[in-house]
Parts: structure tokens; sequence; C-alpha cells
């Protein structure tokens, strides 16, 4: 990865104010991000097969959207060569150990529980923008990382 | 032909001058790849990977005299470039190290935990577990329940 190229990060989250509280809390975060979202699994998959699209490093996603399922999107996903490299964060705000190992084990690679305040939620997005971070540049093994936070 | 080639500059260089002098060098083909401060980084990074690597050494040496009779630099330097460039410390890059170390060993299956917890120079498998669950959210035997069971999905597909 080019030093100084800010990460991409893209959202997929039907709810707006949720859309609007991930972008804001990017703003205090050291690592330079580019933030983009959509809003339902239908239009992610438009997007991400895009014929000019940038890749994303990072896509969150929202467990329960409309119309197409956080988990359903995660499984196609996997099945595409071209977007494995994407690391996949499930974003959901309830958690049970179920779904949370069901995640993983169909590709997710953070599994991260919708924090209640605005303070966590910077908190935990910077967690995972940085450990994120030392993936892309230090040579670490994506096949197994996983992180439930 | 690719060749590679040192040249110091005893002046300090701003982001802005670097950026001339990548632009000048670009149009005769030569391509600035790396700058002292991010080569020091990564033989940080490499010495670390080499102490995480070697079982006898990572019990025997301090990971601070380590670094700094290997980089011949004051530990407090490197931390301080370290912290500076990477967004985490040496310390927290030794233990994403450990920890993937572990996730290697544990995917193997073929060591039990209490050996890789001995392997990794862990005093017992009680903090091997509690650290490998504060870094990854997770137990090592979920861990490896979850990587397995990954596997066995993707060779059925």
């Amino acid at each position: 990865m080019i030093r100084n190229e800010p990460i991409r990060v893209l959202l997929a989250d039907d709810d707006f104010d949720d859309q609007l509280l991930f972008r804001e809390a990017f703003e205090g975060i050291k690592i330079k991000t580019v933030v983009e979202t959509v809003k339902n699994g239908i239009e992610l998959m438009d997007h991400l097969l895009r014929p000019d699209i940038i890749l994303p490093h990072i896509l969150f996603l929202d467990l329960n959207m409309p119309m197409k399922a956080g988990l359903e999107c995660l499984s196609e996903i996997k099945r595409i060569p071209m977007l494995k490299d994407i690391a996949i964060v499930i974003y959901s705000t309830t958690s049970s150990d179920r779904e949370i190992e069901e995640s993983f084990i169909n590709g997710a690679n953070v599994y991260l529980q919708k924090p209640v305040d605005f303070t966590s939620l910077k908190k935990v997005l910077a967690e995972v923008i940085t450990i994120n971070w030392q993936y892309q540049t230090s040579g670490l093994n994506r096949d197994t990382f996983l992180l439930s936070l | 032909m690719i060749s590679h080639t040192e040249i110091e500059i005893r002046d300090v260089i701003t982001d802005e001058h670097l950026k001339y002098l990548n632009h000048s060098f670009l149009e005769h083909g030569v391509e600035i790849i790396e700058t002292q401060k991010s080569i020091l980084i990564q033989k940080i990074k490499d010495a670390i990977i080499e102490l995480v690597n070697m079982e006898e050494k990572l019990s025997a040496v301090k990971t601070s005299e380590f670094l700094a009779n290997k980089l011949h630099h004051r530990y407090g330097y490197l931390s301080n470039i370290f912290s500076e460039v990477t967004y985490t410390t040496i310390e927290n890059f030794m233990i994403l190290q450990k920890i993937e170390k572990a996730k290697q060993l544990i995917t193997t299956n073929e060591l039990t935990f209490t050996e890789i917890a001995w392997k990794l120079n862990y005093s017992s498998m009680a903090h091997f577990s509690l650290q490998f669950k504060n870094t990854t959210g997770l137990t090592p035997s979920a861990f490896q329940r979850i990587i397995n069971k990954r596997r066995m999905l993707t060779a059925a597909a």
C-alpha cells in the first residue's frame, strides 16, 4: 500500500442517522480515511461490481438491512474473487455468540456491536481502522484476521 | 533492469522538498522508494518478527535491549519514531506479532494451547488465553473452532 494514501471505508446501512454518526465519528481519527455509504444490500453489490469501482479497503456491513441482509451480502462477496481482499466488518445492533460465530465462519474479519454512545463509537472505529491498517502494512495473514469487539 | 541505490542527504528535508525531488527523479525514470525513517521502521518490524520466531531468544532477552543492540539506536528513540509512524507502539506490535504466531500454530492443529503458550514465552496458559482474548476478542478455542469450520465450508463450496 502506498504511504499516505487514505483508507477507503464503505458503510452499508439503511439507517440514515447511523450513517451520519458513522461519518462524523471518522472525522477525529488520526489515520486518513475517505468514507462512502450505501443504503442497502442491493445497492452495495451494484456499487462493488461497477466496472470503474476503486474498491474500498474496508467494508462495514449492517446485519439487518432490508431487501438483502448483511450475511447474504457477506457470502456473496466472499464468492467473488475480485472482492476477496476487502476487510469485512459486521456491524450490528445485536450480538449473540451464534451470530458472531456464523459471521466469522462466512468470512467476516471483524464483528462489531454498534455502541450506544458517540464517544464509544469513535473509540471502536478508531480501533478497527488502526488494526486493519496494521494488516495492510505489516504483512499479517488476512485469512486469520478475526476480531470481535 | 531495476537497480537500487542508497543516497544520504545531510540537510533536513521537508515534505514539499521531497515531493519536488521525487518529481525530478521520476522524469529520469528514477523512483524514490523509501526514506530513512521508513527503512528504520521496517527494520524494527523485521527484528520483532525475528524475535517472536526464536523460541530461545524470546525467553532470554528483553525486547528493548534486543532492539537497541540490533539496530544501534537507543530504545527510547526507536520507540518514539515507531509510534509516530505506525499508529501503534512497539509493545503492542510485539503482542500483535505473538498473537499472529499463535494463530499460525493454532491453525495447524498440531500443538496444544499449553505448548503454544510455552513456545511464545507466556508464563501460563491462562496468561496466553487472556492476551489472545484481549487482542482478538475470542478465546483460542473459539478461534480454532471458527477457522476449522470456515475451512470445511470453503472445501465444500
